[in-house]
């Protein structure tokens, strides 16, 4: 309650500065994002009215782009890249052995609310390809042997 | 810095970062320390050499000589032997694919000597974040020509007769577009960098975002001051976030001397940049959508004309060059329009980037003049298909584009010839495919991303390209039907002429042009229900050769749906094809390689 | 001017003119779905395109503006086909149950798939299937059959300003849709139905209501009774073929009565008996000073879009419910006792022009008269479907009159269906009880009707120089209300919800928006002009003069606002967020 609290706090800060900025609304909504960690409705809500865009607009925006989330993720954001270099070289193959080891589909969280799996398009490290990202962290040359281990990793992480 | 003998430049680029070259910069500064050398030796954080495969990379001048994947554990034996005692780590060197000796010069690299690094020259050499750096290497020189000795006239005139064609996709000469936009009446205009970048398997324009970031404000900064314009843009992908802060901190630091802001160089010129960012949309690198994006909507494409030359940002005339075009202005500039009309083609001027990934044992960034050959850029720079594969077709330009077979290996890439083989310059992504990958899948994979990156505005690419990747998923799921492959004909040329924007009248490309050079794939699919590359699972089983079987139940064990059985030491096993779901796992683990894939 | 070539004809027309209204302008008639001029000029759906020379891909004909020397082709075998297979692939992912679907025989979707001989579709594949929204009682909507054309998003954010829609999702996923996917009765949706008269297929439309006539009608059981706005009049003919705004006064009540309806009203009673009120409500201001301005109350499109939009502005709107409304409460009440039917097994039914009608009849405050007061609120269309169904040959009709008492109305009751009518009633009325002296309409005429979106005058009074405004359409009174928010002194303002008031309302028959969104306004000014005449051919053209206003008072009510008509006759308003999740505002 009280880290909530804190978030609206921040998110305040945020709108304040772009107040009646309607044209600054994807900056805002990256900003929201990165305190809320996902776009929940009432923080749309707070966007949209700060910035004087119909929420029905906003809401448009958020579903148009596809870095904004509107559900909460895992504690790590998994994303395989599905660019064209990483396809041809396996990608496919990883996103499945990950779907089979977290036991989710793409989209999807895992129970323990430690991974959210999903794919990428390109992440520009394409020489490196295939790639994975996990919130953020590039992993490249990748085979689907490899993915236990890396699970692994960020359990203990977690754990810690 | 006259003291310093030697150089260390270490990329910092996306691939390079990820491949840990942060904590190999902490672990050479805490070594040159430990030997005292922190005056003599001067570490240079760089931007992408375009070796990114072989990353981290790092090069030690004078000598030039490069190392490759190297790892924080080594530089303890780099300080030693190479600065200290003047010997090369050859371990650490980069071998060719040929398996012939290492290579320490960067410059005795087949993967770079066959290149001309134009628009690249400061990648890697330069630290992207100290303008100085690109200022001692004739950095804003260009700029300050233009502002103190050439009318905006004269500006336009030099960008028209280098023959400078937009590297955004489209090949538009950037002179005819200057032009357009610098008379189009307004008193307030803007210029626009478009750095989304959102072909998959593309990169150029992040090497040079994240490499040399202040080419690109020189290069906007002169168009600005050609169409009389004083506020540029620079749009970028969400998805590069070195790329962002590298251009951040590269506008602060101009602005900080006075290159950007007001009375740039006293010639009462006023030009600003912003940066703004995407959310993860390709259609928002066409540029109507692009400048919706820009004012905080959604990134639609709108019909044109009007032009946003016309009617652009906010209304207003508004120019839009792709990162590579704008990189290349300042050089043509110094170096003068004839320098630049003299390399390429007839048509196609200047030096191209491309992003070299797939099945080539070089990937990286490459820069080569118009009109070099697939076959120099795959096998000499690329160093050919690795594990003896044989080459099959090249894919470029992206969803856009098309492919390219072995047959056209020898064809000019600039971009008439390309379209006239129904593939497409586009931003310069370079995909290359060996005998292992499946024509009919690609095809299935580039509609199935631009079905997926549609904005879905319009009839035609909404439903359409839906329509097409379902024919096609059905195909490779072995479900075609005589008919499909007329019905995808058919539906493209609907598609590409009459969609709304590039993206839907280029989205079929990739289906027609793996159908114009390997329809025979798709006759095998269709009627035959065989996939002769071993791709689509559906049409491919695996199967255990009794005779090489030895019952050692590896398998069985592997198998992720206990589709296999057998009694130990009893061959063969047996695989049950309806329980399994062509993982492919009993094959890679066989140790006597007795599971075949037909 | 610009000259250019289409199908080897040469074509002179203004500079900005899309190729299509070139074309159409020399017969050549491009089909089109999504266009709707001066309000959705987006080129979504292609069946538009056309071939210009010198460019590689077809253009949507509706979007590319004419050039001079320019050269069309309209009827090439590319442009043909690729014009069916934009349709085909429309109707690929479309529902296709034409026959029991609201729109049937009169969907533009369904006229192109007969206009283009589609005998077959060649594509299959998924079908989005999102679910119907049928929770808000006004409008509903069936988004499987959105053919994604956007008129519905123009129409509410351009012209009612309630910015309900959306585009949202993206590919073959993109949808029209109000925030979060929620259902129009979730978020500030007024309930209007502008949505569901420009949309072009079933996508949206008002829930059907007339089996619940059907079933009053049918039940021995009930008191029938159904009173009709002033403007259905002039518009139910369209619906079976006249001409836009013929008067068809007559065959409606004939048609009523046939249906099987026990008493046939008009609401041009209650629409006097509203100028009775409010008249005296606005005289009460006058007099005490305020607060001004004083807003009218008569269209619950507009008073939903205060209550989510101005809150802070309800304390201006006036008491007095809508006509209908009013009718309902006096029929269980006054009308009930005098015929002695129990009020309890009376049915009340509206046609309307009105989606927000409704709604309104569901608010807590409708139940005055100790029951629903309305029971059941049909639409001009609605109407029609019951009259085909009963198979009456409506034209030939023979012409009946309405049922008394409470089907004696004004002139001035009658007008209160187009945009500055209501306005011109209470003047006619409170100008000569305030000075004896008839309210000079000749020198007002001009300034009071018409289609301009905001209108103005200034009346002289004894208390002074009063100024009047009226507005029509939201985005309208959007402006004027930030015009008073901004300081400009208005005593009384008009709003009506619908662009034109009533005759554009959002359950009228659907208009042809072939001559785009300015040629729909010369329609409804087709069906205004048909008031303005039918009502001099009226004996009484004030309210006041109505000979049954004056007994009702007499016998019922008292005085304009009695205790008893502040009972019946008044209600109040409830302030609402105009974002969903919240019931305050945010
Ligand atoms: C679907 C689509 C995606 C595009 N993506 C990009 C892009 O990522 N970067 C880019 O520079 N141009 C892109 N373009 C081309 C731009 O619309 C525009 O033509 C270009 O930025 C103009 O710059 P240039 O003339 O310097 O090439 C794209 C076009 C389409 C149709
Ligand atoms: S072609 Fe595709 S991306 Fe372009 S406007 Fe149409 S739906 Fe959107
Ligand atoms: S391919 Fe996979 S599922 Fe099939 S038998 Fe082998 S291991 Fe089992
Ligand atoms: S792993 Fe190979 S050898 Fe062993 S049982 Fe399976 S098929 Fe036979
Ligand atoms: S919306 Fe039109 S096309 Fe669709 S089912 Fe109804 S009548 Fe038929
Ligand atoms: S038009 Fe065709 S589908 Fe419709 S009712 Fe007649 S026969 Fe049946
Ligand atoms: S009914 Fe009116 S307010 Fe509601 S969505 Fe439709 S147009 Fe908008
Ligand atoms: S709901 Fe109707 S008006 Fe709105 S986009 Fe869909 S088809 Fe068009
Ligand atoms: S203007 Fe008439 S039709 Fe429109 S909402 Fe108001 S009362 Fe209803
Ligand atoms: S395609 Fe995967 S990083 Fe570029
Ligand atoms: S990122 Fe280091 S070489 Fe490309
Ligand atoms: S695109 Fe022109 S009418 Fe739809």
């Amino acid at each position: 309650m009280q880290e909530e609290k804190e978030k609206y706090r921040r998110l305040a800060v945020v709108l304040e500065k772009y107040h009646g900025k309607a044209g600054e609304l994807i900056n805002v909504l990256h900003q929201a994002q990165l305190i809320f960690g996902y776009l929940p409705k009432k923080v749309q809500i707070c966007v949209a009215d700060a910035l004087g865009v119909p929420i029905s607009e906003v809401y448009g925006v958020v579903t148009f782009y596809s870095l904004f989330n509107t559900e909460p993720s895992g504690r790590y954001r998994i994303s395989v890249c599905l660019g064209t270099a990483c396809y041809v070289k396996g990608a496919g193959s990883i996103m499945e052995a990950l779907k089979e080891n977290l036991k989710v589909d793409e989209g999807g969280t895992t129970k323990d609310g430690l991974f959210t799996l999903e794919s990428a398009r390109c992440v520009g490290a394409c020489g490196l390809a295939p790639v994975v990202t996990i919130n953020g962290d590039v992993h490249g040359r990748m085979t689907a042997d490899d993915i236990p281990e890396l699970l692994e990793r960020y359990r203990k992480e977690a754990e810690a | 810095m006259k003291y310093q003998r030697v150089h260390l430049l270490l990329c910092h680029g996306t691939a390079c970062v990820s491949a840990g070259s942060e904590k190999i910069d902490e672990a050479i500064k805490e070594e040159l320390e430990k030997h005292g050398l922190e005056k003599e030796v001067r570490l240079v954080p760089t931007g992408c050499f375009g070796f990114c495969a072989m990353g981290p990379v790092m090069l030690v001048y004078p000598e030039g000589v490069m190392y490759c994947r190297v790892k924080p554990e080594d530089i303890g034996e780099i300080v030693c032997e190479h600065l200290l005692k003047g010997r090369i780590v050859e371990r650490l060197l980069y071998k060719e694919p040929d398996g012939k000796d290492r290579v320490a010069e960067l410059s005795n690299i087949e993967f770079f000597r066959h290149q001309r690094r134009e628009v690249l020259h400061n990648c890697g050499q330069i630290n992207p974040e100290d303008i100085g750096e690109y200022i001692a290497r004739d950095g804003y020189f260009a700029l300050a020509e233009v502002l103190t000795k050439k009318t905006p006239r004269e500006v336009i005139d030099i960008i028209t007769k280098s023959g400078l064609r937009g590297r955004g996709g489209g090949g538009f000469p950037t002179g005819r577009k200057w032009s357009y936009a610098g008379h189009a009446t307004g008193e307030i205009k803007y210029v626009i960098c478009n750095g989304d970048e959102g072909d998959p398997g593309a990169f150029m324009d992040r090497s040079i975002m994240e490499g040399d970031p202040h080419a690109i404000l020189e290069g906007l900064a002169i168009a600005g001051y050609a169409i009389g314009s004083a506020q540029g843009y620079i749009y970028v992908r969400a998805e590069y976030p070195i790329a962002v802060q590298r251009l951040e901190h590269a506008i602060g630091e101009a602005r900080k001397t006075g290159l950007l802001g007001k009375d740039i160089f006293g010639s009462g010129f006023d030009f600003d940049i912003e940066l703004r960012l995407g959310a993860g949309a390709f259609v928002c690198g066409e540029e109507t959508a692009l400048l919706h994006s820009l004012a905080g909507r959604r990134g639609e494409p709108r019909p044109r004309p009007p032009f946003p030359a016309v009617d652009g940002l906010f209304h207003r005339p508004t120019l839009i060059n792709n990162v590579e075009t704008l990189a290349n202005v300042p050089r043509i500039i110094l170096k003068g329009a004839p320098w630049f009309a003299g390399i390429g083609t007839e048509k196609s001027k200047g030096t191209k980037v491309f992003a070299l990934a797939g099945k080539i044992n070089n990937t990286g960034l490459i820069e080569v003049p118009m009109g070099t050959s697939l076959r120099t850029i795959i096998y000499d720079i690329g160093g050919g298909i690795p594990k003896g594969r044989e080459f099959k077709a090249a894919q470029i330009g992206g969803p856009s584009g098309g492919c390219l077979p072995k047959e056209y290996l020898d064809t000019s890439l600039d971009y008439e010839s390309l379209i006239e083989l129904g593939a497409m310059m586009g931003s310069g992504g370079l995909i290359v495919m060996d005998e292992s990958d499946c024509m009919v899948d690609i095809a299935r994979f580039f509609l199935e991303f631009t079905q997926d990156e549609s904005c879905g505005k319009c009839t035609p690419c909404r439903v359409g390209t839906k329509r097409m990747l379902e024919i096609l998923q059905r195909i490779t799921q072995g479900e075609g039907e005589e008919g499909d492959i007329e019905l995808l004909k058919s539906l493209a040329e609907d598609i590409k002429g009459s969609s709304l924007c590039g993206l839907g009248q280029t989205a079929p490309n990739p289906v027609l042009s793996t159908l114009r050079f390997f329809e025979d794939e798709y006759i095998a699919h269709i009627r035959d229900k065989r996939c002769p590359a071993g791709v689509c699972s559906s049409l491919l089983r695996f199967e255990i050769i009794p005779e090489k079987c030895t019952a050692c139940t590896v398998c069985a064990r592997v198998c992720p749906v206990e589709a296999i059985s057998g009694t130990p030491r009893k061959p063969p096993f047996v695989i049950h094809q309806d329980i399994c779901i062509k993982c492919g796992a009993c094959q890679a683990k066989c140790p006597f390689g007795a599971i075949a894939k037909v | 001017m610009v000259t250019l070539t289409i199908d080897e004809q040469k074509v002179t027309v203004p500079e900005g003119t899309s190729v299509l209204e070139a074309a159409w302008k020399i017969g050549i008639d491009i089909p089109s779905l999504c266009y709707l001029k001066g309000l959705n000029e987006v080129g979504t759906c292609r069946v538009c395109v056309v071939e210009i020379e010198g460019s590689k891909t077809l253009q949507a004909s509706c979007v590319y503006p004419v050039a001079e020397g320019l050269v069309v082709r309209t009827n090439t075998p590319r442009v043909l086909k690729a014009r069916r297979t934009a349709l085909q692939l429309l109707l690929s992912e479309h529902p296709q149950d034409c026959l029991s679907c609201y729109r049937n025989m009169n969907c533009e979707l369904q006229a192109l798939a007969h206009r283009f001989n589609i005998l077959e579709i060649p594509f299959r594949g998924e079908k989005r299937e999102p679910p119907n929204d049928e929770k808000s009682v006004a409008v509903m909507r069936e988004p499987a059959k959105c053919i994604r054309c956007r008129r519905c998003i123009a129409v509410c954010s351009k012209v009612q300003q309630a910015f309900v829609y959306s585009a949202v999702h993206r590919g073959f996923d993109s949808m029209v849709s109000p925030a979060f996917g929620l259902s129009l009765d979730d978020v500030a949706c007024i309930t209007c139905g502008q949505c569901a008269n420009v949309c072009p297929t079933a996508a949206i439309h008002e829930p059907d209501n007339t089996k619940e006539v059907w079933e009053a009608l049918h039940d021995p059981e009930k008191w029938v009774v159904v009173q009709v706005a002033p403007s259905i009049r002039v518009t139910l003919g369209e619906e079976f073929g006249l001409q836009i705004g013929s008067v068809v006064t007559g065959q409606l009540v004939a048609a009523l009565r046939r249906l099987g309806f026990d008493k046939v009203f008009d609401t041009d009673f209650t629409a006097d008996l509203t100028i009775m009120e409010e008249g005296h409500e606005f005289l009460e201001k006058l007099k005490s000073g305020g607060p001004f301005p004083h807003l009218s109350s008569c269209s619950p499109g507009w008073v939903k879009y205060c209550e989510h939009f101005y809150p802070e502005m309800l304390e201006h709107v006036s008491t007095v419910k809508s006509p209908h409304s009013m009718f309902g409460a006096l029929a269980k009440t006054y009308h009930a006792e005098k015929i002695g039917v129990d009020p309890a097994r009376m049915v009340v039914v509206s046609v309307m022009p009105c989606t927000a009608k409704k709604y309104e009849i569901n608010r807590p405050e409708m139940t005055d008269s100790g029951f629903k007061d309305v029971d059941v609120v049909i639409t001009t269309r609605e109407l029609a479907r019951m009259i085909r169904e009963a198979g009456l040959d409506f034209i030939n009709l023979p012409e009946e009159e309405f049922d008394e008492p409470l089907g004696i109305a004004s002139g001035a009751g009658l007008i209160f269906g187009a945009t500055g009518g209501v306005l011109e009633a209470a003047l006619r009325t409170i100008y000569e009880l305030e000075t004896g002296k008839e309210f000079p309409l000749p020198q007002y005429e001009q300034s009071l009707r018409g289609m301009d979106g905001l209108k103005e005058a200034e009346v002289e009074m004894p208390q002074g120089l009063i100024r009047v405004g009226i507005a029509h359409g939201t985005g309208n009174a959007k402006q004027i209300l930030e015009k008073i928010k901004a300081g400009e002194k208005y005593h009384f303002v008009e709003i009506m919800g619908c662009p034109g008031g009533c005759v554009g309302g959002g359950g009228q028959p659907i208009l042809s928006f072939r001559r785009g969104w300015e040629g729909s306004m010369d329609y409804r000014m087709d069906r205004a002009d048909s008031l303005y005449k039918a009502e001099q051919e009226l004996p009484y053209r004030k309210s006041h003069e109505n000979p049954e206003i004056k007994k009702i008072y007499r016998e019922f009510l008292g005085h304009p606002l009695s205790e008893i008509s502040h009972k019946l006759l008044h209600t109040s308003y409830t302030a609402r967020s105009r974002y969903p999740l919240s019931k305050t505002k945010v």
